[in-house]
């Protein structure tokens, strides 16, 4: 394998590249290589400056803002904009996707590039060359779909296609599986591997170590916008990496968890939620659950398996109809109708996508970290602005916020930060039950671990909690008990000893079991 | 720099290089760079509002010079209380759509109802006094309600709704006035409008304000200092005090000098005072900007959105009936076609002000600041007397301009 990499031609070298923003020293000397054919993983933290880095690469920071070479087939290129890069042969997939979520998924994949004779586009020419490249992708959707009645995780997919209707040459991946089901996962890893026969090189960012090992040639850690090493992956284990990234050794991240469990202080019976965009089609089937005092109880299942829409809907949050159902917080049947009522009730929701339903990004931690329980921190009406900053200091000193101030814009923290600003918010309005939907995604290993350790910590004060999460060994590690979903269907529960990976993810795919 | 995680807690929230991205304190203020001094972004945004107002002045000042005037005549006490009797109206509508603008909304129907309130108070007076007054509140109320439920509650955009709004209440005094024009001919209504508040009323008010901003910055140094952020330097905090207190002073003795301070003055200033309050001490204020900054996430943190939004059209209806009030006193007479283009001034006040028409920034500071030049470029025009087609070429390139450079600013930022 060696022998074999290093014989072939290096496609792409970028040589002590430095980038510095004011203030700030992003990248400081950073080299790295790919070849043709190439799977090279780039990992480390956030705001180590992978994605800087690929920014340079992409053309989004044009030649003289930076330091340092790019060559090309030994050919030093000067990228002024995006575009360039793109003719060169480089296409980016970002983390923040760039689709027109009104335009259909063809207009997506052929924006700006469109068939067409004398400036008028070609639209059947256009729709079945979309289809040719989905087909490719065994994404079953019609190309005339608007982009934004898809999942995240299509979405993703469409991203996808219109960098192979690109051909590109060198294709960056930038977490490219946060999103997706394990099924959409495969399908891009055989398709990843069949663009790897081609020749082309491939840059692929992310956490997930488990697919950087499975999937890559070569691994390169940054750090702190250096470079720590370049490896052959075969060289390389988990542990290693690990300490690399973080510059330490880790043990287990998940923290043993062993706090006593109380009274039910939660239970939902048969939630059932109906689309809001399909009649009579529903999201949620007949759920029941019930969750004690100081008991962590994970929802597993694939993207689409109605995770995030029983939440939203026990929550009075959902679009959707909720068809039939019932909540009883601490034995009493409540009337949950709108948000303000679960709050009332001592709910607390987490929800995912932090810069989409979690924070005002333009306002301070401190007005973020108050907004669910304004009323009761601050005052009925006129706002008590020291009674808020005490109980936002607390909970910023509590969760280690790494802010300079409550009065920081909650915009320029990073993501583990802001993640720790909403769970903030909704320890401030003092709940029984917390609500966690994906409260890791796209967050560094530091983060994560600390994350984990609040939960635990969270559940021994006696919080009752229900924690959603696409990835397993999470929901596994941090759950007292796991409920498996498939298709909004409840269709397995395990206790914490008995929930194997293979177990749940029988279950989630669709096999029925009860616990014992 | 990444923390260890099993690092001890600390005193405070550290700050490490990884979390401060460009343009940003070490405390996490954004801020902007000007020579050798850094300024937080906010304030740099309202110092260039206050030097653009003042480079405004000057060249008016310089340019109405003449033998009469030496010095100019743009700055002199029977001028510039003129200009703030002309400014008053367009700052009360500027405070109201602040609240509607932060809160990601728009009312295009406000010039509408000033003609509609003002017209229906005059056509009351024969009710007496505070039957006439109130009727325009109370039309300013109701046309609030009812725009404001349309769009919380039938989700018509608010756009939509007022730019129907524009219409129809046109077309209701119309209506009802049958084109008529009808003179204001009760004492105190007129007095609303022209009147000036005795010289001595003037002083102590003055010296109130110099005491509550006396109060307001000792209180916030110290708290900034309890927070542990870097207290003011005490030239600074001086600087603070003394500066405004000068302007008011120098204010109130200029309006003196003239008789007193124009009623229609004090008016804006106390709906001005109480839109900042509302603002920026109350959960109404912080909901708005929630509301306009992401409206999703205001929602799942249990934020009624619509009863705030009929809040804040019912508000911007009680300002546009009081500004009708104004209004009509001042010209004396209520005319079917007052209040023209009066929304788009209010508009132009809050974006030169600083406010995002997206929702979730501006403060009504800046929204009468952004009045104040409007109606300065208004008046000192007049004064030289600029053509009117002029006048509105120059309006409009100054609104684009303000943007612009704001745009600029926030880009390097």
């Amino acid at each position: 394998m060696q022998t074999e990499s290093e014989n072939r031609a290096s496609l792409l070298e970028m040589r002590d590249i430095t980038k510095t923003f004011p203030g700030v020293r992003a990248l400081d000397g950073v080299t790295f290589d790919l070849h043709a054919g190439e799977f090279h993983a780039l990992v480390g933290e956030n705001g180590a400056g992978k994605s800087t880095l690929m920014k340079i690469l992409g053309g989004v920071y044009p030649h003289p803002q930076y330091g340092g070479e790019v060559r090309l087939n030994g050919e030093v290129h000067r990228f002024q904009s995006v575009r360039d890069a793109e003719q060169a042969g480089i296409a980016v997939i970002f983390q923040e996707l760039s689709l027109v979520k009104d335009l259909s998924i063809a207009e997506n994949i052929f924006l700006g590039r469109e068939p067409s004779r004398f400036g008028v586009i070609r639209w059947e020419e256009l729709y079945s060359r979309a289809q040719k490249l989905l087909d490719e992708l065994h994404l079953p959707v019609d190309p005339r779909t608007p982009v934004g009645n898809l999942g995240i995780g299509q979405q993703q997919l469409v991203e996808i296609a219109k960098s192979l209707s690109q051909e590109a040459r060198i294709l960056v991946l930038d977490e490219p599986t946060a999103a997706l089901t394990d099924a959409e996962v495969e399908t891009l890893f055989h398709l990843l591997n069949k663009l790897r026969q081609r020749g082309v090189g491939m840059i692929y960012i992310s956490h997930k170590l488990g697919e950087v090992f499975r999937m890559s040639d070569r691994i390169t850690v940054l750090r702190d916008g250096r470079t720590v090493g370049t490896d052959r992956t075969s060289d390389l284990d988990e542990p290693r990496i690990i300490a690399r990234m973080v510059g330490r050794e880790v043990g287990d991240i998940f923290p043993a968890a062993d706090h006593p469990r109380g009274e039910t202080v939660f239970e939902a019976r048969n939630i059932t939620v109906e689309d809001p965009n399909v009649t009579g089609k529903l999201l949620v089937k007949d759920v029941s659950f019930s969750v004690r005092s100081g008991e962590v109880l994970g929802v597993a299942g694939l993207m689409g398996a109605g995770r995030s829409d029983l939440l939203m809907a026990i929550f009075g949050a959902h679009a959707g109809r909720m068809m039939r159902g019932e909540v009883l917080v601490d034995g009493r049947a409540v009337r949950i109708t709108r948000p303000s009522d679960a709050i009332r009730h001592g709910i607390g929701f987490v929800t995912e996508d932090r810069k989409r339903y979690g924070l005002v990004l333009e306002q301070t931690i401190l007005n973020n970290m108050t907004l669910a329980g304004l009323t009761r921190l601050s005052g009925r009406f006129i706002t008590n602005t020291e009674a808020e900053a005490e109980a936002g200091e607390r909970a910023a000193r509590d969760l280690r916020v790494k802010a300079g101030s409550v009065f920081t814009i909650a915009g320029t923290l990073s993501g583990g930060n802001q993640q720790k600003v909403v769970l903030a918010k909704w320890l401030l309005t003092n709940p029984r039950v917390l609500f966690l939907d994906e409260p890791t995604r796209g967050i560094d290993v530091g983060a994560k671990q600390e994350i984990y350790a609040q939960i635990n910590n969270l559940a021994r004060t006696g919080l009752a909690i229900i924690l959603v999460s696409s990835e397993l060994p999470e929901v596994l590690g941090l759950s007292d008990r796991v409920i498996v979903l498939h298709e909004g269907r409840l269709t397995g529960e395990f206790r914490r000893a008995e929930a194997t990976p293979e177990a749940v993810m029988a279950c989630a795919t669709g096999h029925t079991r009860r616990a014992a | 720099m990444s923390q260890p995680a099993n690092e001890p807690a600390v005193d405070r929230p550290v700050v490490t290089a990884d979390v401060v991205p460009p343009g940003v304190a070490a405390d996490g203020t954004p801020q902007v760079k000007v020579g050798r001094w850094k300024l937080p972004t906010e304030s740099l945004r309202a110092y260039t509002m206050l030097f653009a107002l003042v480079v405004i002045w000057v060249f008016f000042q310089w340019a109405t010079a003449d033998a009469r005037y030496p010095y100019g005549l743009f700055l002199s006490g029977v001028n510039f209380s003129k200009l703030l009797q002309q400014m008053a109206v367009t700052g009360v509508l500027a405070v109201g759509m602040l609240m509607v603008i932060v809160a990601g909304q728009i009312d295009l129907s406000v010039g509408a109802v000033v003609g509609l309130a003002g017209g229906i108070a005059a056509m009351t007076q024969g009710w007496g006094l505070v039957p006439s007054l109130l009727s325009a509140i109370v039309v300013g109320l109701i046309i609030g309600a009812v725009q404001g439920s349309l769009v919380a509650y039938a989700n018509i955009p608010a756009f939509i709704v007022t730019l129907g709004g524009l219409l129809a209440w046109r077309g209701v005094i119309l209506g009802l006035s049958k084109g008529a024009t009808v003179p204001v001919e009760l004492p105190f209504f007129k007095s609303l409008g022209r009147d000036l508040v005795a010289p001595t009323i003037g002083i102590v008010l003055a010296l109130a304000a110099i005491a509550a901003l006396l109060w307001t910055n000792l209180r916030r140094s110290r708290a900034r200092r309890r927070h542990g952020l870097s207290a003011a330097s005490t030239g600074a905090t001086a600087a603070r005090i003394v500066i405004p207190s000068v302007l008011i002073l120098a204010f109130i003795y200029l309006m003196n000098s003239q008789g007193g301070v124009p009623v229609p003055v004090v008016v804006l200033v106390g709906v001005a005072l109480a839109g900042a309050f509302l603002t920026q001490n109350t959960t109404f204020g912080r909901y708005l900007y929630a509301i306009g900054g992401n409206p999703d996430a205001a929602r799942l943190s249990g934020i009624g959105l619509r009863r705030q939004i009929l809040a804040a059209f019912c508000l911007i209806g009680v300002l546009a009936g009081v500004a009708s009030l104004l209004h009509t006193a001042r010209v004396g007479s209520a005319s079917p076609d007052a209040g023209n283009l009066m929304e788009l001034d209010a508009i132009a006040a809050c974006v030169i002000g600083g406010t995002s028409l997206m929702g979730g920034r501006g403060t009504v500071f800046g929204a009468v600041v952004g009045a104040l030049i409007m109606a300065s470029l208004d008046n000192g025009m007049s004064l030289l007397n600029v053509q009117n087609y002029t006048q509105y070429i120059v309006k409009g390139a100054v609104l684009v301009t303000a943007v612009g450079f704001d745009m600029l600013g926030r880009r390097r930022g």
